[in-house]
Order: C-alpha cells, then structure tokens, then sequence
C-alpha cells in the first residue's frame, strides 16, 4: 500500500529520448494532490510526451528510453518490477480525440471494471461514473446505444467517464478539448472543477484562456533547437495565477501575453 | 488589361467541334465500350447456367442422391452434402488459424522484418495453384491414412482459404484506428485484453467479409477435392469416408453422355453460382452495418 502524499508525482531530472534523439531535458516538476495541473507551450516541446510519461503509455513507442525518474506517491514508476497495467489503472488517461470504443455507451464504462473482474453492481458503477462526467441525464436512456453515435463533446465526456469508472488516482489529460465546440468546451472545464475533487488532474493544453481559467498550477514549456533535433524543457512552473500574471521568465511573459507560439 | 478584354470577350459557349471536346467524347465512348465489354462474360455465364440448370431446380435437388447412368430422376443431395462437410472442414480450419496469424502479424510484429516475411509467404500461399495444394495433401494425409476422405478435401481447401483469411483480416485489424488502442491500454488493459476486448470486435466485420468470400471460392474449388475426397455416389456418414462434391459431380456429370446427368451438371453449377452470389451479397451486408 502506497503512502498517500501531498505530492502524487515527481520527476527528478527526467530526460526522454527516442532513439539517440533527446526529445525532452531535465524535467523536475512536482504534481499536487487533488489539484488541477496545467501543461502549457508551443508545439513540439514535450509537454504530451512527459504527460504520457506518468501512466507508461510511452512504453508502446519501441524506441522510447528515458533517464532519470518518475516517482509516483515516492515509488518509481519506471522500476524493473513495476507492472505497467497496474500504474495505468492508477492514472488514467483522456486523449486529445475523444475515443470511445466501437460499442454500446454501457459497455464503455463497464470496458475497464470488466478488466478487473469488477464485483460491485456493474450498472450503480455505471451511473455513478455518467453522472461523475455530466452525461448520465444526456445519456441515460440511450445506454445501449454506441457511443460512437454521440456528438463529440458528448464522446470526450463519455471517455472522462470511461477513465473515472476505473477509479483511479490520477487522470491525465492531452488536451482533451481541441477536438471539440466551445460550448461542449465549457461543459468540460465545468466538469474539471468537479473531478478535482476527488481526484489530481493533469492537463496539456494550447488554450491558454482554457490554462488560466481552470489549472492551479502552470508548467511552461519551451523547446530549443539543438544540432540533433527541438528538444523541450520547462521554462517555469508555479501557481497559475503566478505564471499568468506576474512570471518570473521573460520567455513565460512573451507566452502568455500572446507574444509568441 | 487588353489580355482580360480578350478572355472576357471569348464565346463561353461549347463549340461541339473543337478537337478536345471531340477527343474528350471519343473516350467516353471507348470506356463505356469497355465497361460493357466487361460485363459481358458475367451476364453470359450467370443466363446461360440459369436457363440451362433452372430446370431441375426444385427440391428432389436438394433430398434426392445423385443417379446412376441411364437412371432418371436423382438429384445432387450427396454432393451438396460432401460440399458442406469439406468446405466446413476447412473453415474450422483455416479460420482459427487464419486470424490469429493476423492478430500476430498486425498486433505483435506490425512493421518488421518478420511481418514481411509472414505477409511475402502467405502471398506466394495464395498464388500456388490448386492442384498442388490437392497433390500436396493427396501425399500427405491420403497416402499416410491409406484412404481418400472428405476430411483430406477439407484440408486442401483450407490451403487454398487460409492466405486469403490472413491477409484481409490483417488488413481489418490494421484499419482499426491506434486511438483505440490506447484507450483500451490507458484504462490498464493487457495485451490480450486490448486485442480481444477491443480490436477483434472492431475488426470483426472486415474479418467476416473476408472469411465469407473465402469460404465461397473454396466451395467452388475442383482441383484440391480432385485426388483427396475423389467422389462418392450417395450420402456418407462420416468425414473419413470418401465424398463427393458440387463441383466434382459438375466435371464429372458434364462429359457423360447421359442426358440426365448432363442436366444435373447444369443444376449443379447454378447452386455453386448461387452459393457465391448469396456468399458475396451477405459480405457487403456485413460491411454496410459497419457503416
């Protein structure tokens, strides 16, 4: 049993290649618990790579390595005897496009408590997890049908549901909302406020309005040109409305003023 | 400004003689020419077995065992009978193996050398001829049980069905979008339960197109029941015994000199017509539902 902290995860000078490539340096960062983290930089400094870092989902890229550590509630992630699958139901993950399986809305959320020879009353874990995404009133009478009939700002809901049935620790998001209209936008950031709740929410986004109106934290990523390829790396990290308002980077005030990226 | 006069003041209308319009009208013409060139051999083939074999279609067709020469009446039962059990042979052969080559070729080895390999060796699989895949089993299953079977004539056709199994449902498997993929292994599924919870359902009506057109080309296949189930003349009763089929009945019945048998063929070869039309439009059923 893992000790519950006040940091879930922190990285110690992580640096990730692929191949001989370095992709992202000397990340050191600290995710608080129960809060909302922001990732926030132009495209192509890393910040999706590092996000798909704390759940693994890197170790699918054959020519992924990384160095240095992610320690998880102070255990290493990346140790040899670490079992990826049981850090993915701890820390689950929302992509960029919402996903949802080519099946019914029920067997969705029910996918993942499934893998896990789930116990409980499978349709009480069901509902709770719809309503936990601000679907179940949408939704709720239509449970047989596909979720891939939904609009999409319905989809990503349906696959913030899908993660929250997992009960995990930790959601990752890679900006799940720039595949969707401003409208079902909003309703995702609303639903943000909810889940920070009971759970620690990372999110990479390009919205910077997105960033400052809903994050407690803000890691600014930048990327350099190096003789081998854009390598990324974190200019600053601190509370958002430090990062936003009074930065202590120039290249943070360019950003975030809109000055460039 | 005297150029932009010029192109304003130029005729919009067609001039039906300009040498492009009339080239452009010439190959129209030559593509539809072709098209329906094209078409001919199948509407000829499909009205002739129908106006030559809807005769004797009825139901002694189907309960009836083939006759004897200078015997009348009859009808085909045994080697629909003998179709189903070799071509079924096959299926339950070639399906299991077909896709889990597929699983492996897209899930595990996508992009590799060995994957080329695979894909390199099942593409020269399904251009070896039918009769060596026939002499092949004649060899090794009919001369090392001693008998001819419809067992051995399942297996031959399941040669002829595997290549083509692995490679559409390799090709279904790899449509599946990675998205989905990552879905199912960010929420901490394994291997296993990505492919089997979330690919092969998705992949599944590419995979059954594929295993439909199979099946059908199998049933129609002479060369490899030729010397492995070699013919039967009535019902048999298990699938170690010697049996005919539609299409072994169809060569022979064909170049009897007995009338009756002559039109039997002819039945015959509508019922393997009609078994690959039907095959045919239940596979694009399949793949409209998909849609």
């Amino acid at each position: 049993m893992l000790a519950k902290t006040d940091t879930v995860i922190h990285t110690n000078d992580l640096n990730i290649y692929y191949g001989d490539f370095l992709a992202v340096r000397d990340v050191s960062i600290a995710i608080p618990n129960n809060a909302i983290t922001a990732f926030i930089g132009p495209s192509g400094c890393g910040k999706s790579t590092v996000l798909r870092c704390f759940n693994r989902l890197n170790d699918l890229i054959k020519s992924f390595r990384l160095r240095g550590n992610v320690q998880y509630h102070g255990q290493n992630l990346y140790a040899p005897e670490v079992d990826p699958v049981e850090v993915r139901r701890r820390i689950g993950m929302v992509f960029q496009k919402p996903n949802p399986f080519p099946k019914s809305i029920y067997d969705n959320i029910a996918f993942g408590p499934r893998l896990v020879g789930y116990k409980g009353n499978m349709d009480e874990l069901v509902e709770r997890s719809l309503r936990g995404a601000a679907l179940w009133d949408e939704v709720k009478d239509k449970l047989k049908e596909s979720g891939t009939a939904l609009s999409g700002g319905q989809q990503q809901r349906l696959c913030i549901a899908r993660t929250i049935a997992m009960q995990p620790d930790v959601i990752l998001m890679d900006e799940p909302c720039s595949a969707l209209d401003p409208i079902s936008t909003l309703k995702v950031e609303d639903l943000l406020q909810e889940l920070k709740e009971k759970y620690t929410i990372i999110i990479v986004t390009h919205n910077m309005q997105q960033a400052s109106r809903s994050s407690d934290y803000t890691a600014f990523f930048n990327v350099e040109q190096t003789p081998k390829g854009r390598t990324g790396y974190i200019v600053e990290y601190d509370r958002t409305e430090v990062i936003f308002q009074s930065p202590k980077e120039q290249a943070t005030q360019a950003y975030v003023s809109g000055r460039f990226g | 400004m005297s150029d932009s006069q010029a192109l304003i003041s130029r005729s919009l209308r067609r001039n039906p003689w300009a040498p492009r319009t009339l080239f452009s009208n010439v190959m129209t013409g030559l593509a539809i020419a072709c098209a329906v060139i094209a078409i001919i051999p199948l509407v000829a083939v499909l009205l002739y077995v129908l106006i030559n074999g809807v005769s004797r279609l009825d139901l002694n067709l189907f309960t009836q065992v083939q006759p004897p020469p200078r015997v009348e009446n009859g009808g085909l039962g045994n080697a629909l009978q003998g179709t189903f059990y070799t071509v079924g042979i096959a299926t339950l052969l070639a399906v299991p193996f077909g896709v889990m080559a597929a699983v492996f070729l897209s899930e595990f080895v996508r992009d590799t050398r060995l994957a080329r390999w695979i894909g390199f060796a099942t593409n020269v699989l399904s251009g070896v001829p039918s009769i060596v895949a026939g002499t092949f089993i004649y060899s090794a299953i009919v001369l090392t049980t001693k008998t001819f079977s419809a067992f051995s004539g399942g297996v031959a056709l399941a040669i002829l069905m595997l290549p083509v199994i692995v490679r559409t449902a390799t090709e279904a498997l790899e449509l599946v979008p990675s998205e989905l993929r990552q879905a199912s292994v960010g929420l901490g599924a394994t291997r296993f339960q990505t492919v089997a919870g979330v690919v092969l359902p998705a992949a599944l009506p590419g995979i059954v197109t594929g295993v439909m057109l199979s099946v059908a080309r199998a049933a129609g296949e002479t060369a490899p029941v030729l010397f492995t189930a070699l013919g039967w003349p009535t019902w048999i009763q298990s699938i170690w015994q010697q049996a005919n089929t539609l299409s072994l009945l169809v060569y022979k019945f064909a170049t009897a000199p007995y009338p009756n048998q002559q039109q039997l063929a002819w039945a015959g070869s509508l019922l393997l017509v009609l078994l690959v039309l039907v095959t045919n439009i239940l596979a694009r059923f399949v793949i409209r539902r998909r849609h």
